[in-house]
């Protein structure tokens, strides 16, 4: 029953869709009618009804369902509670319908909350909205429908693949998909100020909020992702330029653009048609994104041609809804007044330019990641990798780090070289020493010491724009300027740091012998069998020591039951300094046993870098949102006064 | 297009007879897999190498980081040919002659793969040439 409630409820949703998005656009024809007054409404109830449908989801794997298909191919009645819930999304179905359930309620909040802008802005807004829902209720209801019965129960479910039986990976796909919805949210924005001829500093205030939460998530997604790879996989990597890390880095650098530009469109009333044009990229590279990861496109061409209609369905959702956000981009860009000029030492300079390098970076992993598909349908298979996305992406990233680091001491509009000099000269020379310290202390490759060097540089720019200031009284918002800022240096440290100074030791020892890694003596003490809810492993005692009391690490080597699959489960050791990571592999057959040690000098400070800047997020939409709250009641207080004012002249003119 | 397809299903037919035949012998034969290099600088290029080396039967992984046994063979591969003194780019050509270009993940400028170089440079030649022009204006 729970299953037929939760298709109805879908059903029901993607009617209240349609009804936003026709009732929206026909508000936008003609001045002077009624029927626009329909939209909110529409877009609450569909919120309500599309979070139904995912409880009744939620529900069918709580209780194993087993004559539901999508719980049958997904799901086991031995596995964990808590991996039989996060179970509903680890599925292409299920995935999709939290898509459309995190995608109607931000509809409905809009619809609830937004009364900043225009009403009938806000109508065109939803309509933009309700048309991309149409096309994915469309999608999920086809040709992905969670709900469907099978003809007779299942005896038994097949289980969820283990390695997502984890918490990093859990909670990485909602998180990175909010982040999605959050974009497709700004570009709703984008399209019903373009529709209205409304861009202007209203509009980027009441879509900042959405596109910084976006942005949030997307780097809570990304490195939430990263972390769940560098220890689940068992190889130390924590970012291998895979097409699927690729989809949800590129919707992050658009929205990091868009997030600049956004402020600059607030704050100046400048950069209107690339403010626009980053919020259609942006929403652009969130469907590429979801393309890529759901069509099967990067199995191979040709899997992806064998069974094409899902693939198919996504491609033509893409093409109609870029294409048509392209199509009225061109028609609507030349009605966008310019917006206020600047001069060339300024502020907005130094942001568009790292806008520009910005999309540079996004351009070199958009072709990076896509080029072999092409090649491929063209009859030429090559792999691209590291070898050219880390270079190539650092020709745009290292200019952007410099421009990143005096960009918040330069002033708006217009300001002189002269007067920030003490600071670059300060900033520069902090580079200077590290780079030079680097090259001369250490044996580690360019990219690692000019990261270093600029990790260093982007730290101390980060606090500048708080010098002079008195701290108590800095707006929230440049809080979060500082702490995203500082979290970026932060990051990047751990990111050179690891590449730069990693050791490796690998080993087949027995049971007594040692190996040496980095500063610590690892000691093989024995390898005994474990058992666990769903799985044996087999589990290693290591002591390692750095001449100070041993610490015992314990790797495994995990076999599951359903379905039958081998994870390792690597064991970290967290210094200070640094993370000693152990894995055990392979049996030797002699009795040896192979153990992989790395030691891997402030790995730790990538994620925690990756924390601060959402952390960075949070504060300047809080910020942003308190101000805007007491600008209105500011300005609903001097309505009053005026109201006042003129019934007291009246009385008085009335007296006389 | 054939021709090419044929080559390179010969090469695996042929590169897999061998390699199957190692998979089914004791450790020995792929001792080197994961035995580090006794020389740190040659240990470090044989590491960079591989991990420039596509795992073929894995998903976007290389042979340095999969315990898939092709991963692990191909590692001796490379492990035993840098001992043997061969040079990290004499290896990637040879395997790239049996495999393809599809093996490596460094793809040369030049051939099919040019535009992803000059792609992105004239881009942002061309956004920097209109930033310039837009200040110039003002």
């Amino acid at each position: 029953m729970t299953a037929e409630i939760g298709l109805a409820a879908l059903w029901m949703a993607a009617a209240l869709c349609m009804l936003q998005f026709i009732a929206g656009a026909l508000a936008t024809r003609s001045e002077g009618n009624d029927i626009g007054a329909l939209t909110r409404p529409a877009a609450i109830v569909q919120g309500l009804l599309a979070l139904t449908a995912f409880a009744c989801l939620l529900w069918l794997f709580a209780i194993t369902d087993l004559s539901v298909k999508l719980v049958a191919t997904n799901s086991h009645s031995e596995k964990p509670m808590i991996y039989k819930l996060t179970g509903a999304w680890g599925n292409h179905e299920g995935s999709m319908l939290l898509w459309v359930a995190v995608m109607a309620l931000s509809g409905a909040a809009i619809g609830a909350l937004e009364k900043r802008l225009p009403e009938r802005t806000i109508q065109a807004v939803l309509a933009a909205q309700g048309a991309v829902g149409v096309g994915f209720y469309a999608f999920l209801i086809g040709s992905s429908n969670p709900f469907e019965r099978l003809p007779s129960p299942a005896a038994q479910g097949a289980g969820l693949n283990p390695l997502l039986q984890d918490w990093g990976l859990a909670f990485h796909p909602p998180t990175l998909y909010i982040g999605y919805v959050g974009l497709s949210v700004a570009f709703s924005f984008v399209v019903g100020a373009l529709i209205t001829r409304q861009v202007n500093p209203d509009f980027a205030r009441a879509m900042r909020p959405w596109v910084l939460g976006a942005w949030v998530f997307l780097t809570l997604g990304i490195a939430a992702g990263s972390w769940w790879a560098y220890y689940e996989l068992g190889w130390g990597g924590w970012w291998f330029w895979d097409p699927v890390e690729n989809a949800s880095l590129m919707p992050w650098l658009a929205a990091t653009a868009l997030l600049h530009s956004v402020t600059v469109l607030a704050a100046r009333d400048a950069l209107r048609t690339w403010t626009v044009m980053l919020g259609v990229v942006a929403f652009s590279m969130s469907m590429l994104g979801t393309f890529i990861v759901r069509s099967g496109v990067l199995t191979s061409v040709h899997s992806f041609a064998v069974d094409p209609e899902r693939g198919v369905f996504i491609l033509i959702l893409l093409a109609l809804y870029i294409g048509g956000a392209l199509a009225l981009f061109a028609w609507r860009a030349s009605s966008i007044a310019e917006g206020k000029r600047f001069a060339v030492a300024s502020r907005e300079t130094a942001l568009v330019f790292n806008n520009i390098m910005l999309c540079a970076i996004l351009g070199v992993v958009l072709l990076g990641t896509l080029y072999p598909l092409m090649a491929e349908a063209a009859g030429d298979r090559v792999s691209i990798g590291p070898p050219y996305f880390n270079p190539v992406s650092a020709v745009f990233a290292l200019p952007m780090f410099a421009v990143m680091a005096v960009g918040p001491i330069l002033r708006w509009r217009q300001d002189s070289a002269r007067r920030i000099s003490k600071g670059v000269i300060v900033l520069a020379a902090v580079g200077v020493v590290t780079a030079l310290a680097g090259a001369l202390l250490s044996d580690a490759g360019i990219l690692p010491i000019l990261g270093l060097a600029f990790a260093a540089v982007i730290a101390v720019a980060a606090v500048m724009p708080l010098y002079g200031r008195k701290l108590s009284r800095t707006p929230m918002a440049t809080w979060g300027m500082v702490l995203a800022h500082f979290g970026v240096a932060v990051a990047l440290f751990g990111m050179a740091s690891e590449s730069g100074f990693s050791k490796e030791t690998l080993a087949a020892v027995s049971a007594g012998e040692s190996a040496q890694i980095g500063p610590y003596e690892v000691t093989l003490e024995g390898v005994e069998p474990l058992a666990g809810p769903n799985w044996t492993a087999l589990e290693a005692r290591l002591s390692a020591s750095d001449g100070g009391d041993a610490v015992i690490l314990r790797p495994q080597s995990r076999t599951f039951v359903q379905p039958v699959q081998t994870t390792t489960e690597s064991a970290l050791l967290n210094r200070w300094d640094g993370q000693l990571y152990a894995v055990l592999g392979q049996a030797a057959g002699d009795g040896r046993w192979q153990l992989r040690l790395w030691w891997k000098p402030f790995v730790a400070m990538i994620w925690y870098g990756s924390l601060l800047i959402a952390l960075g997020g949070i504060l300047a939409a809080v910020g942003h949102i308190r101000r805007s709250r007491r600008r209105k009641a500011l300005e609903v207080r001097l309505a009053e006064q005026e109201a006042d004012l003129l019934l007291v002249r009246r009385q008085e003119e009335a007296m006389a | 297009m054939m021709r090419r397809l044929w080559l390179m299903f010969a090469a695996i037919a042929c590169l897999a007879l061998p390699l199957g035949y190692a998979a089914a012998q004791t450790a020995d034969e792929t001792s080197m897999a994961d035995t580090q290099l006794a020389d740190p600088a040659q240990e470090a290029e044989a590491k960079a190498l591989m991990e420039s080396l596509r795992c073929l039967t894995c998903q976007s992984q290389s042979i340095a980081d999969s315990d898939a046994e092709m991963a692990v063979d191909m590692r001796h591969l490379v492990r035993s040919r840098m001992q043997a003194g061969e040079s990290p780019e004499d290896i990637r050509q040879w395997l790239i002659e049996r495999y393809g270009d599809y093996i490596s993940y460094a793809p040369e400028a030049g051939g099919i793969t040019w535009p992803l170089y000059a792609i992105p440079a004239v881009l942002v030649l061309l956004a920097l040439g209109l930033l310039v022009r837009r200040l110039r204006r003002s």
